[in-house]
């Protein structure tokens, strides 16, 4: 990382660096406005953009806290988090040490190459045998190094008594080098150091590809919970604050949470009244409003006032928590999946031991000797290395979900494909899911003037149905009008002065159907209605699914009215008012059922069924912990990836079982030659080289998507 | 024959030097940000962008 200003020694000792996570940020504008508007900042001595994690790293003046960076980077206009302090996760490791492996394999396998086939183009004598024995020298350190990710994967399922694809690939590969070795020892005239290489070397491309396509969606991804406060300013008894973090929170104590913050703990209002959005946890668009007493939870947003309140539970016994608890349990089941690739191996590593010792134990009886019949069950086996099939999955589903990913879905990684490809229900939450879950006013009766003052009061106010207001309006052109002295009031709206006028923005007394706000310019009172839409394409997109043999319903948290109302228009069936615990239930009566549920949805309180579903799909918009927990997140206005998703998974997984019929098609023609001690080593490169390259052509045919089904 | 002694040393030493390349730049952070890189691009250099904001404001004026 090339931080832009360079430091002297002195300096570094007060500087300190801290990353954020910054979801907001999308086009080269957003990196440059982040990074110059942040050095402007007193204090921020560099900042740097890693645009594909979405994450900022800042170096800064110890005086500086995060609290106050994150004021910053709001004030450019972007929602920020603080990121742990070491961003390398787990998978990213991981799939470091296969490209590295790759690479080192990459190299090993072109140097033996342009050795092995001089020997076979007649090389002899000496020159054979330094040959071998510069293989040898290239071949062993990078076995070593590019084997390790199938050695220990393979020692751990002999640890437990298992067999998986890696058990022969292992012995196939060491008794390869271990035979080369030997022959090359006693001058012989095969080594199999380019086999064992190249096995090695097409097998780490499968894996590499599947740890790629699972990094690249989970980057952007934020950290489970990292909605709920993360500290809260405490009120002593003297009256003094001081901030205490989330964790070391306590029922008794006193929190102050300001306009804006999210809650830290469960507790009760003491003092003041403001609105609350709620809509991360329960899914409800519209904010409730609080005053004294009533019961406010962790993860919700304090919108309008500061307000005291008394904390009843803190951390792990938060209704946050408990719904973090109940997505992790749900996501049990889940591990318990095989994928297809483990599948196949199941049956296909003891067919191929066997096959391997039958090879060696009738050329022994048949009395070619020892090394002979060693050779030709080496020669079995690396023949029969599921070279093939290590690609035949990865290849199709990583040109997949790139295909996927054109058309604004983002696929987690190969378990989710097989799992999408086997859903036969589909299940949608309504409000962010089915509908856009954003307020959109209808502005199309107002007034010129009326637009621009509603812009200027608009923009000054938190509320969701401000935010919506000032989005339409900042998207027809219009410029705000200058107005003086605003004033927001909790639950009633915001007022302000425009050219000796009062004007203001304020809630609709009466309670009707519909959301709306008024907007009052002096005497003078308009009504601005407000409608959460439907997506444009929800009929099309369940009519995909219902051709596919998926039905679809509705499970909301929303109020039976709406819920039922929606479920006519569609066409499907609708339940109302459920919590996370009955979704859950619904999921496993479906699952008794032997069918397999599609969850989609977005809210907080969807993350338990999103985990627990057999394949979920969330949208962009949901919260952290729904993506998190969703097997695929689609981007945008339309509902149609959803559709298209379960499609193309289908489409993938058929392209996949022609490639493993490919490959057991291979083997059926190659093996019969093994056995009979017919192939050389060259015969067995190419033919290698040859049914990986068939595999991948055939994967390559799922970058086109069906135009039918394109949105 | 004795050309081989060079060669097969070349190869090896210009496919490690390869290999080598490759780990640094995997050590260096030089494949952390793709997509950023290929953003970066498009954003203007700070001294044109305040050249063209001069420029504008002295067309204001």
């Amino acid at each position: 990382m090339n931080v832009p200003v360079a430091l002297d020694a002195i300096e570094r000792a007060e500087l300190t660096d801290s990353r954020f996570t910054v979801p907001g940020m999308r086009c080269a504008g957003c990196i440059a406005k982040i990074e110059r508007g942040l050095q402007d900042v007193e204090g921020i001595e560099a900042a740097r953009v890693n645009f594909s994690a979405k994450r900022v790293a800042v170096r800064h003046d110890r005086s500086l806290d995060a609290d106050g960076l994150v004021a910053a980077i709001g004030k450019l206009g972007f929602e920020a988090q603080a990121a742990e302090a070491n961003p390398l996760g787990q998978d990213d490791s991981e799939s470091r040490t296969l490209l590295r492996a790759l690479a080192v394999a990459g190299f090993g396998m072109m140097n033996i190459m342009l050795l092995s086939v001089s020997v076979w183009s007649g090389a002899g004598g000496v020159t054979r045998e330094l040959f071998h024995w510069v293989s040898a020298l290239i071949a062993l350190p990078v076995v070593a190094y590019a084997g390790r990710p199938f050695f220990a994967s393979a020692a751990m399922a002999l640890r437990h008594r298992r067999t998986n694809m890696d058990v022969p690939i292992s012995i196939g590969v060491l008794l390869a080098t271990g035979l080369s070795v030997y022959e090359t020892a006693t001058g012989g005239e095969h080594a199999y150091f380019d086999s064992a290489v190249m096995l090695l070397f097409f097998l780490l491309a499968g894996r590499a590809l599947d740890a790629m396509m699972r990094n690249k969606t989970r980057a952007g991804i934020g950290a489970l919970l990292s909605r709920m406060g993360k500290s809260a300013r405490v009120l002593a008894g003297d009256g003094s604050t001081r901030a205490v973090a989330a964790e070391d929170l306590e029922p008794g104590m006193l929190m102050l949470v300001a306009a804006g913050e999210a809650l830290a703990a469960d507790g009760v209002i003491e003092d003041g009244r403001s609105m609350i959005d709620n809509a991360m946890l329960t899914g409800e668009s519209t904010p409730q409003s609080v005053a004294r007493d009533d019961l406010v939870h962790a993860g919700t947003i304090n919108l309008a006032n500061p307000i005291r309140v008394r904390v009843t539970a803190a951390s792990s016994d938060t209704a946050l928590a408990e719904i973090a608890r109940m997505m992790d349990e749900a996501g049990q089941s889940r591990s318990h999946y095989v994928r297809i690739a483990d599948r196949a191996s199941r049956l296909y590593a003891p067919a191929v031991h066997t096959l391997a010792l039958l090879a060696f134990a009738g050329w022994m009886i048949a009395g070619v000797g020892l090394h002979q019949s060693l050779v030709i069950a080496i020669a079995v086996l690396i023949i029969t290395c599921p070279c093939a099939m290590g690609l035949a999955v990865p290849a199709a589903q990583v040109v997949a979900s790139g295909a996927l990913a054109k058309r604004g879905l983002l696929v987690k990684d190969g378990s989710a494909l097989e799992r999408l490809a086997e859903v036969d229900t589909a299940l949608f939450d309504k409000t962010g899911t089915l509908t856009m879950g954003e307020p959109v006013p209808r502005i199309d009766r107002l007034s010129s003037e009326q637009k621009s003052v509603a812009l200027a009061l608009a923009q000054a106010s938190r509320h969701p149905l401000s935010k919506g207001l000032a989005t339409a309006l900042e998207g027809k052109g219009v410029t705000p009008a200058v107005v003086g002295s605003l004033c927001e009031v909790g639950g009633q709206g915001i007022s302000a002065d425009w050219a000796g006028t009062r004007v203001a923005l304020e809630r609709t007394d009466i309670v009707g159907r519909e959301l709306s706000s008024t907007l009052r310019i002096g005497k003078e009172l308009v009504a601005i209605p407000f409608a959460d839409p439907m997506r444009p394409d929800v009929a099309e997109t369940l009519a995909a699914l219902r051709v596919s043999g998926i039905d679809s319903r509705i499970v909301s948290g929303d109020r039976q009215a709406p819920v039922g109302a929606l479920a006519i228009e569609l066409g499907i069936a609708g339940d109302a008012e459920m919590r996370p615990d009955t979704k859950l239930a619904l999921l496993d009566a479906l699952k008794a059922d032997g069918r397999r549920p599609l969850m989609v949805g977005d809210g907080i309180n969807d993350g338990p069924a999103l985990a627990a579903a057999h394949a979920s799909i969330a949208p962009g918009s949901a919260s952290d912990v729904s993506q998190q927990a969703a097997d695929a997140v689609f981007l945008g206005r339309a509902l149609m990836p959803v559709a298209l998703a379960v499609a193309v998974a289908r489409r993938t997984m058929r392209i996949v079982r022609q490639n493993f019929g490919f490959a057991i098609g291979y083997n059926v023609l190659a093996v019969p030659l093994a056995l009979a001690g017919l192939t050389t080593p060259l015969i067995a490169a190419i033919a290698m080289s040859l049914s990986s390259l068939v595999v991948v052509g055939n994967s390559l045919r799922l970058a086109r998507v069906p135009s039918g089904l394109s949105s | 024959m004795s050309v081989l002694a060079y060669l097969i040393p070349v190869a090896l030493a210009l496919g490690g030097a390869g290999l080598a390349l490759f780990f640094w730049a995997m050590r260096n952070g030089q494949f952390e940000d793709l997509e950023g890189a290929a953003n970066r691009i498009l954003i203007d250099d700070e001294d044109d962008k305040s050249g063209a904001e001069k420029i504008e404001r002295e067309a204001d004026r």
